[in-house]
């Protein structure tokens, strides 16, 4: 699935939807990935490595963490194996990284995926869950937007999880 | 059921609708609105419903054996599956987890199964520290309350009173007020308590079989916390929850949040599958590197029974079973939009699919509690996304409700109640499910019949006894039935028709509405329609509606035989009560022998329906009555009307003929047949009419029309105004 190219009208649609949940979305060159994730850096960032040639983390985000460094971090960021175009959706599989918590502790989630993992819609995201799942019985979250809850009388961002998210394209 | 107990029965309905209405009328009104919105972008929506139902039929089909498929792949990813029978075993076991795993805190994401066991409760009682992290759990477990429903269990506190609850509780160092700030805090202070927790519980919207994967859908993120931070998770779930594979997850992911909360899709669709590959976090040791698979976690999958497997084996309550706790059925619910889940719920669920769910898993004495708050009026079939017959659910359980229940006080209506039930429904269900008995005595003694019921002794009386709310002003029978008229008639019918109507004399219109029958015969004759209107029995929708089916049984097979020879003769059925409409294409399946019913249902057509049937075959249009000039019509559509999808040949034929119509947004009147007459009813029914008063008031229309005997009458009775049936409008004068 990495290695299909994405028609330019999915990526559009994609932007489309994240812009509804008020997420931010750029689509960079591997080689810009390194300065944009910094641009985006809010406090201490922690993070893992990200698997996209030509891609690399700048050197203030943390990778490993200590529980420590998750807790002082104001910005997580993390790859994503796939998006959804439709829905605006990315994918989150839990790794031995620390990906999930990485993803989920701090108030700023930056998510890094390619623009050949953009599918267009649910039923082939499910395809993909099928096969990957059944086979490594890992476990993924469908993130869409940030954390929310309206229990408390009005829609407000980051209930548990992060207030914002970021998602840089790599194409 | 006695006065007394009628009398505070409605005492308890006002206070809950004092202190929790305006709160859950908001919510849930919103919450519907959203969801036709969200479910109104799909292109795919009912192929996705589809395709959702045929999931759930298989699944709960090979149940026993997807249990074991479950058991299998939970065990090959390292877990533990314990089946439990019951609330009891269930907790016994949890405790025993926490009790090995010497645990101090529980910390639960949300869960409607958890409620149902009442785990909390028990792990306290064990010395565990039990804490709920969705936002509106927690406010629920500090104010000590129950959930008012089951996707928002919160939904009836307001922002102010939610302030208070954490001023007292807490005595903040900074006032809380908005929303913003209230959110915060339930962040901050569940974060605390979440960092040094031993155990972290979820329930399961979804478990597949292939895998073992649980699916939650969440949007706030403490579902993902409660599995990643403790070393050990449990998961409890009804076995209903099992779909055979991880593809099948697929529509219901798309259409839950839609059909609930009207979200496209929720934040986190969390797909786990534990014990998860990913390192948990321990915050004591601040300088523990956060790595590796999760090696130390351990996975306990506690499956509850709790009356699920007996449900299966049960005909009538199985399709409870596919259920996938959406809360369409309460938000489209009008009453439910007006009491919330502590009027309109049981022990645990609450909406209308809580009288399957109460039924099965505590008995018919908690569903007896509420059951009656379900009208039929059918708008929660449309919304469910696996189209479960919620109303039949509640017909069946009322039925059996009735089987049971002692009544002393029969000998006081024998006469009015020639039913063919074996028992004892009460003398207000049997009073109003022998309605076609009362209209025909009223009718035969009118007008004396409508004096004397609307004097104030009678409707005392009628009030004591029966339970008919007096504040309700009683329907005036005619002295001259419909097919009375019909016959002394000196009408020269079409020396060649284009086709051949038998209008169905139903019981409103046969004995009360005269007038709007009348328009059907004078608007199909002017069409060129050859008519008829013959004698006919009731079709059996009153008795049903108090759950007395087979009395209503016994209804359709007499107006089976009875129309059978006129559609053999090639006659339509036209049907001008909306309710029959539905009596006759839909329950009379379940009522009648297949030929039977489709010979029924195949030939019936709603008067407004055919009106427009003829109409676009090349009747002459102008034959039917216009508009005069610019006329706004304010036109109210019949829940049943609604949910057949015929609503929309009355507002075209209203237009063709010239009318501006203004339509509105209101599942339901209020008054739903007998339910707004029934004393421990009346309020509640007129508080679900205020929002459609409301509605006509804004339209300022010249004309007020609707469809159903109910929705008239209940109009009339909250705008003082008597609106008029369509065909009334349409059908040349006289």
């Amino acid at each position: 699935m990495a290695t299909q190219r994405t028609e330019p009208a999915r990526y559009d649609r994609f932007e489309r939807t994240l812009e509804e949940y008020g997420v931010g979305v750029r689509r960079v060159r591997p080689a810009a990935v390194r300065e944009t994730i910094e641009s985006l850096r809010v406090g201490s960032a922690v993070g893992t490595p990200l698997d996209i040639e030509g891609a690399a983390l700048p050197e203030s985000v943390t990778t490993g963490p200590t529980t420590a460094e998750l807790e002082a971090a104001e910005t997580g960021v993390t790859s994503a194996s796939l998006a959804i175009a439709e829905y605006g959706s990315v994918v989150l599989r839990a790794t031995a990284e620390g990906s999930e918590p990485i993803s989920l502790f701090n108030d700023r989630h930056v998510v890094v995926l390619r623009e050949g993992d953009i599918v267009p819609d649910m039923a082939s995201a499910f395809e993909w869950f099928g096969e990957e799942l059944r086979e490594t019985r890992d476990s993924a979250i469908i993130a869409t937007g940030p954390s929310a809850t309206a229990d408390m009388g009005a829609l407000v961002q980051g209930a548990h999880g992060p207030k914002e998210v970021e998602v840089i394209v790599v194409s | 059921m006695s006065g007394k107990s009628r009398g505070s029965q409605a005492e308890r309905i006002r206070d809950v609708m004092d202190a929790e209405g305006d709160a859950v009328a908001t919510n849930t009104r919103g919450f519907n609105a959203g969801r036709y919105e969200s479910v109104g972008k799909l292109d795919d929506y009912e192929a996705l419903k589809d395709r959702a139902r045929e999931i759930k039929e298989d699944a709960i089909e090979r149940l026993p054996e997807l249990i074991d498929d479950v058991a299998e792949a939970v065990e090959e990813n390292g877990g533990t599956v314990y089946i439990a029978d019951d609330a009891a075993d269930a907790n016994r076991y949890i405790a025993s987890v926490c009790e090995s795993e010497d645990a101090d805190r529980l910390v639960k994401s949300k869960s409607m199964t958890s409620e149902e066991i009442e785990i909390n409760e028990h792990l306290e009682r064990e010395g565990v520290d039990v804490v709920e992290t969705d936002l509106g759990e927690w406010v629920l477990q500090l104010a000590e309350e129950a959930p008012s429903h089951i996707v928002a269990p919160a939904i009836h506190k307001s922002r102010a009173e939610i302030a208070k609850l954490f001023e007292e509780r807490f005595d903040p160092d900074e006032e809380l007020e908005s929303a913003e700030e209230l959110t915060m805090f339930a962040r901050e202070r569940l974060g605390e308590l979440v960092r040094d927790a031993d155990v972290g519980m979820t329930g399961a919207n979804f478990v597949t079989a292939d895998s073992g994967t649980i699916a939650l859908v969440t949007s706030e993120g403490n579902a993902r916390k409660s599995v990643t931070v403790p070393d050990t998770q449990i998961a409890v779930a009804g076995v209903e929850k099992i779909v055979p594979q991880i593809e099948d997850l697929h529509p219901f992911v798309e259409l839950i949040g839609r059909s609930g909360t009207g979200q496209d899709i929720t934040s986190y669709v969390s797909l786990f599958t534990p014990p998860i590959n990913s390192p948990s976090v321990d915050f004591e040791d601040t300088d523990a590197v956060i790595e590796g698979t999760g090696e130390d976690r351990e996975f306990h999958l506690v499956l509850i029974d709790n009356g699920r497997m007996a449900m299966r084996e049960d005909e009538d309550l199985r399709e409870t079973l596919y259920c996938i706790r959406c809360s369409a059925c309460s938000n489209t619910c009008a009453n439910f939009q007006s009491v919330g889940g502590h009027v309109f719920g049981g022990e645990t669920y609450s909406g209308g699919i809580a009288t399957g769910w109460e039924a099965g898993i505590s008995g018919l004495d908690t569903a007896a509690e509420f059951n009656d708050q379900c009208t039929g009026c059918s708008r929660c079939v449309e919304a469910c996304p696996v189209g479960i017959d919620i109303p039949w659910i509640n017909t069946v359980v009322r039925d059996r409700i009735n089987d049971r229940t002692d009544v002393d006080a029969e000998f006081l209506v024998e006469g009015l109640t020639p039913d063919t039930e074996r028992s004892g429904p009460g003398i207000q269900k049997r009073l109003f499910g022998n309605f076609e008995t009362l209209a025909k005595l009223g009718s035969a003694v009118a007008p004396v019949s409508n004096w004397v019921a609307n004097t104030p002794p009678a409707a005392r009386a009628l009030e004591a006894v029966a339970g008919v709310d007096r504040r309700r002003p009683l329907p005036s029978f005619s002295r001259r039935t419909f097919v009375e008229w019909f016959e002394s008639r000196d009408a020269v019918p079409p020396a060649d028709p284009d086709r051949k109507v038998v209008v169905y004399p139903d019981i409103y219109t046969n004995y009360m509405d005269v007038e709007r029958g009348k328009a059907a015969v004078r608007a199909l004759e002017a069409l060129g329609v050859e008519v008829l209107v013959p004698p006919a029995s009731g079709s059996g929708r009153a008795p049903l509606s108090q759950g007395m089916i087979d009395t209503a049984r016994h209804k359709a097979e007499t107006v089976s035989e009875e129309l059978e020879p006129y559609l053999e003769a090639g006659y339509d059925l036209v049907v001008i009560e909306p309710s029959d409409v539905a009596m006759f294409t839909g329950e009379y399946e379940r009522l009648l022998p297949e030929a039977a019913f489709e010979s029924v249902a195949e030939n019936t057509y709603e008067i407004l329906e055919y009106v427009y049937g003829l109409v676009s075959n090349g009747a002459d249009v102008d034959r039917l009555r216009h508009a005069d000039g610019e006329t706004t019509v304010a036109y109210h559509s019949h829940c049943q009307q609604r949910t057949m999808d015929l609503a929309a040949y009355s507002r075209t034929m209203l237009e063709r003929c010239g009318y501006d119509v203004e339509t509105n947004d209101v599942e339901c009147c209020g008054m739903a047949g007998s339910f707004g007459y029934k004393s421990q009813f009346y309020e509640q029914s007129m508080d679900v009419g205020e929002n459609l008063a409301g509605q006509i008031r804004e339209a300022d229309a010249d004309v007020i029309a609707a469809s159903g005997t109910s929705c008239l009458d209940q109009i009339d009775d909250l705008l003082e105004e008597k609106p008029k049936h369509v065909i009334e409008l349409l059908a040349p004068a006289e």
